[in-house]
């Protein structure tokens, strides 16, 4: 066990851990908002645009393929939400579209830099789909690390705005807040954290690392100031010990560990929180029947 | 075409049609995206099914994915009804777990067989046709076999389940209480989706499988308004996209799976944009057939008035003032092609028809005025602006019934004359 | 020289695929009051309201607020949404919630400080629910919430309110502290615009009445607006011209 703790896993676990942190931050909003599919269907479509960045500059220049891939993801939801208000088709179904024709176009554009790129090279761009979390280095841990840190800062000063329009955007607007803006915001820290996360746990485990977090937070506390970092503490965990799972058991590929760690906290939450949990509601939901009863049988002797 | 060719595009139809149907009822129940879950879903049922029969496919496998479909389908409701979690975000916990639950199961237990996590995502359509069984003779493509009769499975299911499933897909509650319980025709629907996405995973991979299930079916969304006719459409576009994604995967030596899904999205593009009934094309030409129309009609209003105060013509360069000369030249052209009004040395008079037709617009901005003076609380001098723009839109019969309820009145509000229908003869009533 | 009005609405309609749902709105309100939005279900009364605040685009017309363009009053303006339009599962307490209230005036990035605290706190007693500031708005009875969403609108000390359906669904005690809230505020000089479903109890609520049915019936103080030739016309059914016309407008051509 001592032999684990290397320089190289704790560099991979302190990314796990910001990532994890990041998206615990930015997703729980998303999940509030009604739009935890967002994050599926921008990791989904920012894959032609890594392509399409990788045939341009090739793969050395990670900047270029981190901003191939957020314009492309950002072009996926912006073509979601024009579906959606300019033709009949409903937001599942624009959803499912944009997500599998654009991710059909980035198999068919990597298959190509495959045959045309010298062997050796094609895992660069697979990993993208399910992720390579060991491979995750210095300057990796850096840009997840600022990542989280833009995220936070943006929240922390704009807590009391997007507090409002994630509950109230129509009064929001009637007080004159930039809705629009404030949205716009809000998804381009999602497309960033989802953009330097697939490198690190993949296309779906992405949209899990998202969701996960946001959700187990809201069963432990009832207020959004305490909600987000209780989702950034689940983030964190669910990096961190998904990693060190996976480290310590060679064969359990990261990324889904993660996730499953993840799943597993969010199974643990939903039954044995202490208000919104299956056992609370469920014992709740006795108290009153038994209440009813005890009303009631009088009246019937009677 | 050779027999690898035939084959392939015979298995990537038969796929995309089974998914395509389905896909109608999903996408029609707007469930698209729980399709797109159980398509990932299924992994570890597949995993398991392997893990017990030790075979990549055939029944075990099978079982386990519709298994985990439904328990997708099941688990999403019960988190969202028994715990509160946003709908959403219950769909999207359980099929990323369940597929992360997939991926470790393959990793660990399945590592050196042909099922890896890669293949599952973009499906080996380019290998099926060398996995054959013989029948009477004939090697035909295992995948080929299977699909062959999952599409003929749900064919059968459709036309069997067809009043049942449109009316749970229309109306769940009415189709509840005739008893046919909708729960049950959803966990069936749900159940079928499984299947069609088991069977069309090892050919074509899960991504293709959510493009087979939800984008020709949207296509046909957009083409017609019928369900029979639907699925027809959507599985003529799947056929389209399976032919389109061999001739584009041979063409440029890619990925044939990923092509059919770049096909299909091509198809509902190409679609979007040229349907004829809800393409942007097409709702563009109407915009601005709409647009001319309203610039002859107002040529034509503004020369009846000017008769009507000056008995004289109008130069053309005085009509439809603010708008570019090309604008009002293509205006004046068409107008004069309809014999609607004389162009002569630049003076601009109506014709007997453009005299007509004008006299229904000043007819209907006129009635429309005294309709809205009666009816809405609106300040006299704010009544012409209304009635400016729905001159344009009150066609003959409305404006007759308009004319009765007010008891054919002569005059506007503002005390101008009424003109009756046509300046031939009075209206007579 | 005549008064500025204090809500000047100009041949408003809003459409939706240009299909109109409101029909040349034309309001004039010059004197404080309390003013009813009344009309059958689907005539448009919660889209009056929230066309004005800009929160639905206008398909044309214009509306001016004590003789101002939107943009420049939003600040004397107090919302009372609809209670059904948000998810009471968030997780923000009751004070969190009337808090919102005082954002407009606290600003960008900054938190609503001490100041802000205490007037949130008056506002929640004023309404009867300061007892209630710790509990996850969730777990409040639709007239508790009616309630809070009242006491956000009294934080923001706007000069002019739209109120979407309050007494909607609320018990007798709310009702009755609504209505004493409604007279308090007129008597501080307010305009106060409440959409209400209840025909019953209208009359003895409002000064004034707009009549709505997809087109404004009848405007007015109540004493003239309120009368069975009105009302016939308000409820009895939508004028099948403007509804053969509307689908000539979604068309995009002319009708029969």
């Amino acid at each position: 066990m001592s032999d684990i703790f290397t320089y190289n896993t704790m560099l991979v676990l302190l990314g796990t851990s910001l990532l994890g942190a990041a998206s615990g931050l930015i997703g729980s909003l998303a999940v509030l908002r009604r739009q935890s599919l967002a994050g599926d269907a921008f990791s989904h479509a920012a894959l032609p645009g890594l392509c399409l960045a990788f045939m341009v500059v090739g793969e050395r220049n990670l900047a270029a393929l981190l901003l191939g891939a957020f314009i492309s993801g950002i072009l996926g939801l912006v073509v979601v939400s024009l579906l959606r208000r300019y033709t009949r088709i409903k937001q599942d179904a624009a959803l499912g579209i944009v997500l599998s024709t654009f991710f059909g176009m980035g198999v068919v554009l990597s298959r190509i830099i495959q045959n045309q790129t010298i062997k050796g090279s094609k895992a660069g761009l697979d990993s993208y789909i399910l992720g390579k979390t060991a491979g995750i280095i210095a300057s990796d841990v850096y840009l997840i690390g600022s990542a989280a840190l833009l995220c936070l800062i943006v929240i922390v000063f704009l807590f009391k705005e997007l507090e409002l329009l994630t509950f109230d955007a129509d009064f929001a607007r009637s007080q004159g807040w930039p809705v629009a803006r404030l949205d716009l915001i809000l998804i381009i820290l999602l497309g960033l954290v989802v953009v330097i996360g697939l490198p690190a746990v993949g296309v779906v485990m992405m949209a899990a690392l998202l969701i996960l977090p946001g959700v187990t937070a809201r069963f432990w506390t009832d207020r959004l100031a305490a909600m987000l970092p209780v989702s950034v503490g689940f983030g964190v965990i669910t990096g961190a010990v998904g990693t060190w799972l996976s480290a310590e058991y060679a064969n359990l590929p990261a990324g889904p560990i993660i996730v499953l760690i993840g799943a597993g906290l969010f199974l643990f939450s939903s039954v044995f929180a202490p208000r919104r949990g299956l056992i609370a509601r469920w014992r709740r939901a006795n108290i009153i029947d038994t209440s009813l009863l005890d009303l009631d049988t009088p009246v019937f002797e009677a | 075409m050779n027999m690898i060719a035939f084959w392939t595009i015979l298995v990537g139809i038969l796929a995309g049609v089974s998914c395509s149907l389905v896909g109608c009822y999903l996408v029609l129940r707007k469930m698209s995206l729980l399709g797109d879950a159980i398509s990932h879903a299924v992994l570890p049922g597949i995993a398991l099914g392997f893990l017990l029969s030790g075979k990549i496919s055939g029944p075990a496998i099978v079982m386990g994915a519709m298994v985990m479909g439904l328990l997708t389908a099941y688990l999403t409701q019960a988190l969202s009804k028994a715990v509160k979690v946003p709908e959403d975000a219950s769909l999207g916990v359980v099929f990323t777990t369940l597929f992360a639950l997939g991926v470790v199961l393959i990793s660990v237990k399945a590592r050196n067989v042909d099922l890896d996590p890669g293949c599952v995502l973009y499906g080996l359509i380019e290998f099926t046709p060398f996995d054959t069984t013989s029948v009477f003779r004939w090697e035909i493509p295992q995948a080929a076999l299977t699909l062959g009769a999952t599409t003929l499975f749900v064919l059968v299911a459709i036309i069997l389940c067809w009043k049942e499933l449109k009316l749970a897909s229309f109306d769940p509650e009415l189709s509840t209480s005739l008893g046919y319980p909708a729960s049950l025709l959803h966990y069936f629907l749900m159940a079928l989706t499984a299947g069609v996405t088991v069977a069309a995973f090892e050919a074509v991979g899960s991504i293709l499988v959510v493009a087979m299930l939800i984008v020709p079916a949207a296509t046909a969304q957009l083409l017609t308004d019928r369900l029979r006719t639907m699925l027809l459409v959507a599985s003529l576009l799947a056929t389209a996209s399976a032919i389109l994604g061999y001739w584009g995967g041979e063409r440029w030596n890619t990925s044939v799976a990923g092509m059919m899904a770049v096909s299909a999205g091509g198809l509902f593009f190409i679609a979007l944009m040229l349907a004829p009934k809800y393409g942007l094309v097409a709702k563009l030409v109407k915009q601005l057939g709409l647009t001319f129309r309203i610039l002859r009609e107002d040529v034509l209003g503004t020369l009846y008035r000017n008769q009507e105060r000056h008995g004289i013509g109008l130069s053309g360069a005085d009509l439809l003032p603010g708008q570019l000369t090309m604008v009002r030249w293509m205006t004046l052209k068409s107008l004069v092609r309809r014999q609607l009004v004389n162009s002569d040395q630049g003076t601009v008079s109506l014709t007997k028809a453009g005299q007509d037709r004008a006299l229904q617009l000043v007819r209907a901005h006129r009635l429309w005025e005294t309709y809205l003076q009666q009816n809405v609380a609106l300040p006299a001098d704010h009544l012409h602006a209304p009635a400016e723009k729905m001159e344009h839109y009150v066609g003959p019969v409305l404006l007759d019934s308009i004319a009765e309820d007010l008891h054919q009145p002569a005059q506007d509000p503002h005390g101008r004359e009424i003109p009756a229908q046509h300046s031939a003869t009075n209206s007579g009533r | 020289m005549t008064k500025t009005p204090i809500l000047d609405v100009h041949d408003m309609t809003v459409a939706y695929h240009h299909k109109p749902v409101l029909w040349n709105i034309d309001v004039t309100l010059t004197e404080p009051s309390l003013v009813g939005v009344m009309g059958p279900n689907g005539a448009g009364k919660s889209t009056l309201i929230k066309a004005i605040l800009g929160l639905v685009p206008r398909a044309g017309g214009e509306v001016r607020i004590f003789g101002q363009p939107l943009s420049k009053v939003r600040g004397r303006i107090g919302y009372v949404p609809q209670r059904e339009s948000v998810d009471w599962d968030f997780p923000i307490n009751v004070f969190d919630l009337v808090l919102m209230g005082t954002y407009g005036q606290v600003g960008w990035f900054r938190n609503p400080g001490r100041k802000e605290r205490g007037w949130a706190l008056e506002c929640m007693n004023d309404l009867g629910i300061s007892d209630l500031a710790g509990r996850q708005i969730g777990q409040l009875s639709g007239g508790q919430q009616q309630r809070a969403f009242l006491a956000r609108a009294l934080a923001q000390k706007a000069d002019i309110y739209f109120m979407d359906e309050p007494m909607a669904g609320v018990d007798a005690s709310t009702e009755e502290a609504v209505f004493k809230l409604l007279q308090r505020l007129r008597s501080e000089g307010k305009m106060v615009i409440v959409v209400h479903h209840d025909i019953r109890s209208a009359p003895q609520y409002f000064d004034q009445m707009l009549l709505l049915n997809t087109r404004l019936v009848a405007a007015g103080p109540t004493s003239e607006v309120f009368k069975n030739e009105y009302l016939q016309r308000t409820y009895g059914g939508r004028l099948m011209a403007l509804e053969t016309a509307g689908v000539a407008m979604r068309d995009k051509v002319p009708s029969a």
